[in-house]
């Protein structure tokens, strides 16, 4: 922070009041707005970023789109609140003109900006939240999203853990909406599979705030077979190193979303858990050429190994640049027709945005964890297309609300 | 009737008895002095007159009602008025407000949401200053009056309530001797114009013989001497556990 | 039985950090009276600090302690140079103004973790020797676990010795107990200070170091544990540290058993339990009535009546804003309406802890509920706007009543945290009763009409109801309603001796405040679109303090001013992704600077010019 940045900001401040953009003309850049929770869930959040802005580059690098205009993104905190995200998300339309919105983490972050979106007109690429809602029960005609929702990656989970001898089932998922539909589909998906499991116990610590003792002690008093596992950060991390103390783990499967994200996983560098299924992101093996080229180019720019959260901000983004090339115009209607459909290459292959519900079929790697050199990293992994993993479109329709 | 009547009243703290057995009684327009050394009950007494403390038995009635068991603004409200021995004034009004709050309390106006507070009873709450002699101070603030004059403004304030009892815990500590005969006179005036009971307790001897109708002496929270002034002066009982000390 | 007994030892485990925690805040609460909300950040740095030396030295028994042990020492020596350079510059100022300082710090150390550790969560070494675990009745149990749970016990011997066998914790007794007093004897009382602000602060350190072996470092885990300790302070009984160790004893227990009988109650238990507590013991549950603080907000000066000249120019800054949609954009309007929304929010506050001297910490909860009734109006009867707007302050206020009639019956910190047992418990309503508030994911589309969906025209609609409650507030401010309010605070005991029923006065207020809140909260709702339960939550709480602070309790213009600069200040610092550290150095700066308020310092400003 020196004297530069903050007269900056000063003079952004005073632009943000009384500033009126002058019309787009064929040089000026196309705006995106992009918000996000930076202080909120930065071990996400900041990887994500770095992966948006090399997409951002490599398009402007191409000679931008709509013949010559660069893609500029005004990015914003959301602090992790959702009237927060909804103001800055008003400041975007009104005063950045930007055409497009984009982002988000929180589930009822993301429910709030496309709620807004609806009612402004304004296209939003949710890139994170991985709520149902958003694309289904709370969908709209404006939201898109890319990650695999809630139910697609209980889906994949669920078609290894019916693999499993285990018929008696715990769960452990933090206490908020994301965790309870986890726990919803995937007892609902694996019964339906497996009519011989029973659940024989729940734990719903608060989000980031896991009695990691009393927690194992409680599970491992109902004596499940196996485990499902929603829980993660500085909660998974806690309940690894208790569950291993305490023996839970031992002779026991254990199914658990999204630990296989290098945000998650590597943190806990040996002692991550072994042989546990998981969905997650080996970076390092994954060597189709989509892959291959994204990594290098990101360890080049930013002299790391990308993350789950570069990949999703990486993918947004390239989703955001196809859209415009192929509506030809930053127009909302011609973007929304752009966007149903719209077919790109993402580091995790071909992705789809589906025109009945908005999803897009990115999927996730499926796999397990192991530690190799005391590093931890996945095994026995291959990557689950999303397509294969949501509803069919009859049953998708009545998810929707009708338009 | 008469105006109080106190029978039996006790009152302890984890054993250790601070009143017991009090009775006595007060009559409309009569002034008596409650004294004791210190320590002997008489905060505690008023504590329990005017309902701060319940007593552990015993009875007082005012006009015949029980008062026994009721919160002190209920007390208040049936026509005991108080001023404390620390002095204790609403310190971010000034002190026409101050007396004013009373009078809003009298009337039953506290709960007006829309006419302002200082417009209200302005001129009654003057008129009360001017009698105790604080007409000219009726704008300053209360936090930062001279300690005989809070003394003024809490006799103020309790004459405000038109009380048919009033309690006067100490209430010339800390003034000169002139201020204290002068307010002496100004509550006994009071007194027998309204037709007002005053209780007071006192360390001034002038003050409580100069002025007092009838004395009563407590000591380790029973009362010892009952009557008129010259008549307890001369009990060897008060002089031996009260004026004995003092001499 | 096994399973039970090693459920408990968990619980035990557990305990012991919480006491650590606590037992700092509550030495640092009893003698300065600080609400010191830093505590939380300090627990946070002691984690890092020792996470870092563990790292380097932590494979041998001696490194791994001394890790510990030196984290511990440093954030001890955080704590008192925070006590040099800010908070001894503020003793003089009203008490709660200390507790915005100390806001502020929060927010730098936020940012300052972030930038010296670095995003992701830190998962450090384990105690060297004690990496195993022991059979306990066939039960295998954390080796670590053991040596906390000896460590509580141990620290509280400590702890007695020294305030009970050293001259030093002699003094902070006294101070504890009689602060004049101590001051009166000639002891050195910023020294004194300074030292109970190293001690308390080492706690916590020390607090945090511990956890390096169990959890991983995050940051997050200040506001995690700040709320916690305070309510381990307030369940135990304020200035009892024996207090405090038995209520970090029930609190982990009821934690471990807790989750047995009802798992999903997790979200609210120790709020639940602490309701519980200070509705049934006013003073916690080993507190003396003499520990007990003095009402939070002493008595001030007088508020200076306004006169027409300020009423002309409320109205001439009225007529100004009601004039900014021809000037300014959308975004100004959005912002400007929040602005106006929050001043309301932010005056209701006032009218208690200005007013009655009642120090709310949960006050959101009413805000929220107002968003919510009008949110719920609008879902599921379809209310029109105007029906939905008159049910949020409905419902807010009936809140308000329930709550305020067991929250006035208690004082102080008391009260303070009571109130926030009653936010948490509203806000883990809205948060898990599914069915009708939609969880976490809240309640959308709730859009004003299209008559007011213009920005302009809810603009000057929010404007016109929020200057007709503000006139309203204000008039009952200097109304005899607001002066008894008043009255109770500057004296109970005068008011009950002529005749003010203080606590039914106070429940009152607490219903027209959370009325008022409420009505702020119905606008908020329409103006975003959507509710959700962070409305409820305490950083909302705290924000609202916070713009009363920064505005100055002693002026009736200070909630309108302080909403009206903490809001812009934040929007605007958000475009910063540093806002944190700049918010946080802004507010330090402004208390320094302003120790009675940016209002406050106006009206000094202006009675100087007046007598000049």
């Amino acid at each position: 922070m020196n004297r530069r940045h903050i007269l900056h900001l000063i003079g952004a401040a005073a632009a943000a009041w009384f500033a009126v953009p002058s019309p787009a003309s064929a040089q000026q850049p196309i705006k995106i707005g992009e918000v996000n929770s930076y202080t909120g869930l930065p071990a996400f959040t900041i990887p994500y970023r770095q992966g948006w802005q090399l997409a951002v580059e490599e398009v402007n690098a191409r000679g931008g789109l709509l013949g010559g205009r660069k893609l500029e993104v005004v990015s914003r905190d959301d602090a992790g609140k959702p009237d927060d995200a909804v103001r800055i998300a008003g400041e975007l339309v009104a005063n950045e003109k930007v055409d497009l919105l984009s982002g988000t983490y929180f589930s009822n972050v993301g429910l709030a900006v496309a709620d807004f979106a609806a009612r402004e007109k304004i296209p939003f690429v949710a890139s994170e939240p991985l709520s149902d809602a958003v694309t289904w029960q709370k969908g709209n005609r404006w939201t898109w999203r890319l990650r695999p929702s809630t139910y697609m990656q209980a889906a994949m989970l669920v078609e290894e853990a019916a693999k499993l001898p285990a018929r008696r089932w715990a769960t452990v998922a933090p206490n908020y909406e994301y965790g309870q539909s986890a726990v919803k589909w995937f007892k609902e998906l694996l019964k339906a599979k497996r009519p011989d499991v029973e659940f024989v116990a729940e734990q719903w610590p608060a989000q980031g705030k896991l009695e990691a003792g009393p927690t194992v002690q409680a599970l491992a008093a109902s004596n499940p077979d196996a485990i499902f596992n929603v829980t993660f950060g500085a909660d998974l991390a806690k309940f690894v190193r208790e569950g291993d103390n305490r023996g839970l783990f031992a002779k026991r499967s254990v199914v658990s979303l999204l630990s296989g994200e290098p945000e998650y996983l590597e943190p806990m560098k040996d002692e991550a858990p072994k042989g546990w299924i998981v969905t997650g992101y080996p970076w390092d093996q994954v060597k189709t050429p989509e892959n291959t080229a994204f990594v290098e180019a990101y360890r080049k720019r930013f002299n790391e190994p990308p993350r789950m959260g570069s990949v999703v901000g990486y993918a947004t983004f390239t989703a955001i640049a196809a859209a415009i090339g192929k509506a030809g115009s930053t127009d909302g209607e011609k973007l929304l027709a752009a966007l149903a459909g719209l077919k790109i290459d993402s580091p995790f292959g071909p992705v789809l945005f589906r025109a009945i519900d908005h999803q897009s079929t990115m999927g996730a790697f499926v796999g397990r964890t192991d530690v190799k050199d005391g590093k931890p990293t996945m095994v026995d992994w291959r990557y689950a297309d999303g397509a294969a993993y949501l509803p069919p479109d009859d049953v998708v329709r009545t998810l929707r609300p009708a338009e | 009737m008469s105006r109080l009547v106190v029978e039996n009243l006790a009152r302890s703290f984890g054993g250790v008895h601070a009143v017991r057995g009090v009775s006595f009684r007060l009559e409309a327009g009569e002034l008596l002095a409650l004294i004791g050394p210190n320590g002997a009950g008489k905060t505690t007494c008023f504590n329990l007159l005017n309902g701060q403390l319940r007593p552990d038995s015993g009875s007082i009635r005012l006009d015949g009602a029980e008062l026994v068991g009721l919160e002190p603004s209920r007390i208040w409200s049936l026509g005991v008025g108080r001023t404390f021995q620390i002095t204790a004034t609403f310190a971010s009004m000034t002190v026409r407000e101050n007396v004013q709050m009373v009078l809003l309390s009298r009337h039953r106006r506290l709960l007006g949401l829309w006419r302002p507070a200082a417009r209200q009873f302005r001129d009654e709450a003057q008129a009360v200053l001017e009698r105790v002699g604080m007409g000219g101070q009726a704008e300053r603030p209360c936090g930062v009056l001279a300690y005989g004059d809070l003394k003024r403004v809490e006799l103020a304030m309790a004459i405000a309530g038109a009380p048919k009892l009033l309690l006067m815990d100490e209430p010339t500590a800390g003034m000169a001797p002139g201020e204290r005969q002068e307010l002496m006179a100004l509550t006994d005036s009071l007194a027998h114009e309204q037709g007002m009971a005053v209780l007071f307790t006192e360390h001034d001897m002038d003050v409580v013989f100069g002025h007092a109708d009838r004395v009563i002496v407590l000591d380790r929270g029973q009362l010892i001497a009952e009557g008129a002034p010259d008549a307890v002066r001369a009990d060897p009982r008060v002089q031996a556990v009260y004026l004995g000390n003092a001499a | 039985m096994d399973f039970y007994l090693v459920q408990f030892l968990s619980g035990l485990a557990q305990a012991a950090t919480l006491f650590l925690v606590a037992s700092g805040l509550s030495i640092i609460f009893g003698v300065t009276r600080i609400v010191n909300f830093a505590h939380g950040s300090f627990y946070m740095l002691g984690a890092y600090l020792a996470w870092t030396f563990v790292e380097r030295w932590g494979s041998d028994v001696l490194g791994f302690w001394g890790g510990v042990l030196l984290a511990a020492l440093l954030v001890g020596a955080l704590g008192a140079v925070m006590e040099v350079l800010l908070l001894r510059r503020l003793y003089r100022s009203p008490e709660l103004f200390q507790l915005l300082a100390t806001f502020g710090v929060v927010l730098l150390v936020q940012d300052a973790a972030f930038g010296v550790w670095g995003p992701e969560d830190l998962l450090g070494r384990r105690a060297p020797l004690l990496k195993g675990t022991v059979d306990i009745l066939g039960r295998p149990f954390p080796l670590y676990d053991l040596v906390l749970i000896a460590l509580g016990p141990a620290v509280l011997g400590l702890l007695w010795l020294l305030f009970n066998r050293t001259r030093w914790g002699t003094l902070v007794r006294a101070a504890t107990q009689d602060r004049e007093m101590t001051a009166a004897l000639g002891v050195d009382q910023a020294r004194l200070f300074t030292g109970v602000l190293f001690l308390g602060s080492a706690l916590a350190g020390l607090g945090g170091a511990l956890q390096v072996p169990r959890e991983a470092v995050n940051l997050h885990m200040d506001m995690a544990m700040v709320v916690e300790a305070f309510v381990v302070v307030v369940v135990g009984g304020m200035g009892s540290l024996p207090g405090a160790f038995l209520a970090s004893l029930l609190i982990g227990q009821l934690q471990a058993f807790g989750i047995l009988v009802f798992p999903q109650i997790t979200l609210v238990l120790v709020f639940l339990f602490m309701a519980v507590v200070l509705v049934l013991r006013p003073y916690g549950l080993l507190g003396r009535k003499e520990e007990a603080p003095p009402p939070a907000a002493a008595a001030g000066p007088p508020f200076a009546p306004t006169g027409r000249r300020a009423g002309l120019a409320a109205l001439a800054a009225l007529a100004a804003l009601a004039a900014v949609p021809l000037l300014a954009g959308e975004y100004a309007l959005i912002v400007l309406t929040e602005v106006a929304i929050l001043a309301l929010a932010a005056a209701s506050l006032h009218l208690l802890v200005g007013f009655g001297g009642l120090v709310s910490f949960g006050h959101a909860a009413y805000f929220g509920l107002g968003a919510y009734g009008a949110a719920l109006l609008v879902k599921h009867v379809a209310a029109p706007m105007p029906l939905a707007l008159l049910g949020a302050p409905v419902l807010a206020g009936a809140a308000a009543l329930i709550a305020g009639w067991f929250c006035v019956r208690r004082s102080g910190l008391y009260f303070a945290m009571l109130t926030l047992a009653f936010a948490q418990i509203a806000w883990s309503i809205t948060f898990q009763w599914y069915g009708v508030t939609g969880g976490d994911n809240g309640i959308l589309g709730v859009w004003p009409p299209a008559w007011a969906a213009s920005r302009a025209v809810y603009y000057e609609v929010t404007l016109a109801l929020v200057a007709a409650a503000l006139w309203a507030l204000r008039r009952a401010a200097f109304a005899p309603f607001g002066y008894t309010l008043r009255a109770g605070r500057d004296s109970p005991l005068r008011a009950e001796a002529v005749g003010i029923d203080v606590r039914r006065h106070q429940w009152l207020g607490f219903a027209l405040a959370g009325t008022a809140a409420g009505l702020a909260g119905g606008l908020y709702a329409f103006a975003k679109g959507s509710v959700f339960p962070t409305l409820l939550a305490v950083p909302q709480s705290v924000d609202a303090l916070v713009m009363v602070l920064m505005g100055g309790i002693q002026t009736v213009a200070g909630p309108v001013v302080g909403a009206a600069a903490f809001h812009l200040l934040r929007t605007t610092l958000m475009a910063s992704e540093h806002w944190r550290v700049i918010l946080g150095l802004v507010i330090v700066a402004l208390v320094l600077l302003f120790p009675q308020g940016i209002a406050g310092f106006a009206r000094r400003l202006w009675n100087r010019g007046a007598e000049a």
